[in-house]
């Protein structure tokens, strides 16, 4: 990156200063090692997302940034609705709260390794995965709307996980004000075979090992122990949260060339909050976040099914579960002042700090898990939200480590058969739909994780409290 | 170099598709190709059952946004693959046949399943020697 129009305003802190259109500055959080790598695209998209109506404060990059389409991967920015403040379907992207599920097991690392195969075997076979895998759960009409309205707390009442489980997900397993109305007949039924599926690309399930715990305060309340293993479910809103984002996009883009709108780009596209295209689509952008929310509730239910075969009395309770594709309505601190914004966090996490009234009690006095997966084969994290991130970035963090280099470059590069012995060597268990897949997920293929979290932590957008290995991986 | 081509380009996380052709059918058809591949080697996929898709729209690019979306549709709910495509535009009005098969894992190694296109990189025009090109990035 051309870091010449850069100003460090603060350790691990750039600021773009406002030029042209800008409305306000773009902060990039990152090192200098990290900045370096970032393409100069992260840079235009920042000042591209400044540019858009009512935004407030600064529209800003966590570490793990990288070159999206319209807001940068890793990119945040919150709008007022109240000065014409916007939503945009491309600010969320395609995958709607594709997020991070982690849930404890009270098993010893030990244990896992010594039934490794058997139980990489078993999740491998309960859990659909990869392009076309189809749930044994089908769904339509009315039962489609019920999930679209209710998410995780509709997956739990058909059986799926326990009601304990709705307490450790974002605002209690159930985006409020969803609107399957406005989702459309596509969306719905490119979702009727994808219930409780995984997915492909970078989604994945892994049993980690508790490797290092950084804060014992913080890993006590969430219930993390050193050598205990974890489970964590990478995926998303499946083929209907795709389906709503090019729906919108589309029609954002075709609304703003009918208004004569100039963006800088049209993935851009947009609508103000208070508009009826902005309306219908927070109601369908919602809809498939509960969407998303079952998904991740059934592969719960379909993991603690296949662990029970082998460990029959682990209590598998929720850790938490964290999106990195929405946007939110919350209330911030702007100039003393608390504001209701709509915050935009695409591939970046909500971390809230102590006392955010979001937060489940059990975490009030701590703050928010925050569920940071690396890649196939390297560290995960759990860090902890602050106060100070809350008045940094909206009470927003990285969500995984980025990639540093394309998929076509990836599958030049490295060759899946040696990347499978590679991470046997190293202890891992690995099961894979697609030998192409694997290879263009390869760990080098992405940024150095450990460093993103550095910077994270160091910065005060989160605390660390967790690093977490993989002993299984089943990619998608 | 024949006249008539896909290729894929780079993108950071996600990948371009791009056709090229002596007309815009043609072009299309091939970054219809070029979206399959994303996915899986075409040659292993027997051209075996069809399929038709139709879009209009007077926007060159907002028509070819549809023809990839519509594609990506029947890919996703049909669980098919396809490795023949072929066009054929009126005024506004596009109507494709494609052939494929349904996917099998141990056969056509599905790499990755696609999201949908995006604007990004959305391009169809006219090259100097009055080759047509269509692009865009999707979101894989």
């Amino acid at each position: 990156m051309d870091t010449n129009l850069l100003k460090k305003i603060a350790p691990f802190t750039y600021q773009l200063e406002p030029k042209g259109p800008m409305r306000v500055p773009g902060t990039i959080f990152s090192d200098e090692v990290l900045l370096k790598d970032m393409e100069d695209k992260v840079l235009e998209q920042v000042g591209n997302v400044a540019t858009l109506p009512g935004i407030v404060g600064a529209s800003m990059a966590m570490p793990d940034a990288h070159w999206g389409y319209g807001f940068p991967i890793g990119g945040v920015g919150a709008f007022d609705p109240e000065k014409g403040g916007v939503i945009s379907a491309g600010g969320v992207g395609f995958d709607i709260a594709c997020g991070v599920r982690t849930m404890l097991t009270g098993i010893h690392r030990q244990d896992i390794m010594d039934n490794r195969k058997t139980l990489a075997d078993l999740l491998f076979k309960n859990i659909p995965a990869g392009l076309g895998s189809t749930g044994s759960i089908k769904i339509s009409g009315r039962e489609m709307d019920q999930m679209l309205t209710h998410g995780a707390s509709w997956a739990v009442k058909s059986g799926f996980g326990q009601k304990e489980d709705l307490e450790k997900i974002e605002e209690g397993g159930v985006a409020r004000g969803a609107e399957p109305e406005f989702v459309s007949e596509r969306a719905k039924q490119r979702q009727e075979k994808e219930m409780g599926t995984l997915g492909s690309g970078n989604h994945y399930l892994e049993v980690q090992a508790i490797d290092e715990i950084f804060d014992k305060k913080a890993a006590r309340v969430f219930g993390l122990r050193r050598d205990d293993a974890v489970i964590s479910i990478h995926c998303g809103s499946r083929g209907l949260g795709h389906q709503v984002a090019t729906d919108y996009m589309r029609l954002m883009v075709i609304e703003a060339r009918n208004q004569k709108i100039t963006l800088p780009d049209r993935d851009l596209a947009c609508a103000p909050i208070h508009s009826d295209t902005g309306k219908q689509y927070l109601g369908a952008m919602r809809s498939a976040i509960n969407c998303a929310l079952a998904n991740r509730q059934i592969i719960t239910h379909l993991v603690r099914e296949a662990f029970a075969r082998i460990f029959p009395s682990a209590a598998m309770g929720l850790i938490y579960d964290v999106s990195h594709n929405t946007c939110r309505e919350e209330y911030h601190e702007v100039n003393n002042k608390m504001i209701r914004l709509f915050v935009h966090r695409k591939g970046a996490t909500r971390s809230f700090g102590p006392g955010s009234p979001d937060l489940p009690g059990q975490y009030l006095d701590i703050g928010q898990p925050v569920l940071v997966g690396g890649s196939m084969g390297t560290s995960s994290y759990i860090l902890v939200g602050t106060k100070e991130g809350m008045k940094l970035s909206f009470g927003s963090a990285c969500h995984g480590a980025g990639r540093v280099m394309s998929r076509k470059q990836a599958t030049k590069k490295f060759r899946a058969s040696l990347l499978i012995d590679e991470l046997h060597e190293q202890g891992i268990e690995i099961r894979g739909h697609s030998f192409r897949g694997l290879a263009e997920e390869a760990p080098k293929a992405y940024k150095d994780v450990n460093r993103v979290i550095q910077v994270s932590h160091d910065t005060g957008l989160a605390r660390k409290v967790a690093r977490l290995t993989p002993m299984i991986s089943i990619k998608g | 170099m024949d006249s008539t081509r896909w290729r894929h380009f780079d993108h950071k996380a996600d990948i371009g598709i791009e056709g090229t052709g002596p007309s815009m059918e043609m072009a299309f058809a091939q970054a219809g190709l070029a979206l399959n591949s994303v996915i899986s080697d075409l040659k292993s996929v027997r051209p075996l059952t069809a399929r038709i898709v139709k879009c209009s729209g007077d926007d060159p690019e907002i028509l070819f946004f549809d023809f990839i979306n519509e594609i990506i549709f029947l890919i996703s709910t049909e669980a098919m693959l396809f490795s023949q495509v072929d066009v054929r535009i009126k005024g506004s009005e596009l109507e494709a046949r494609l052939l494929g098969e349904a996917i099998n894992p141990e056969r056509h190694d599905p790499a990755v399943e696609i999201k949908g296109a995006s604007f990004n990189g959305l391009v169809v025009r006219q090259d100097k020697k009055c080759l047509w090109i269509a692009r865009c990035v999707v979101d894989v």
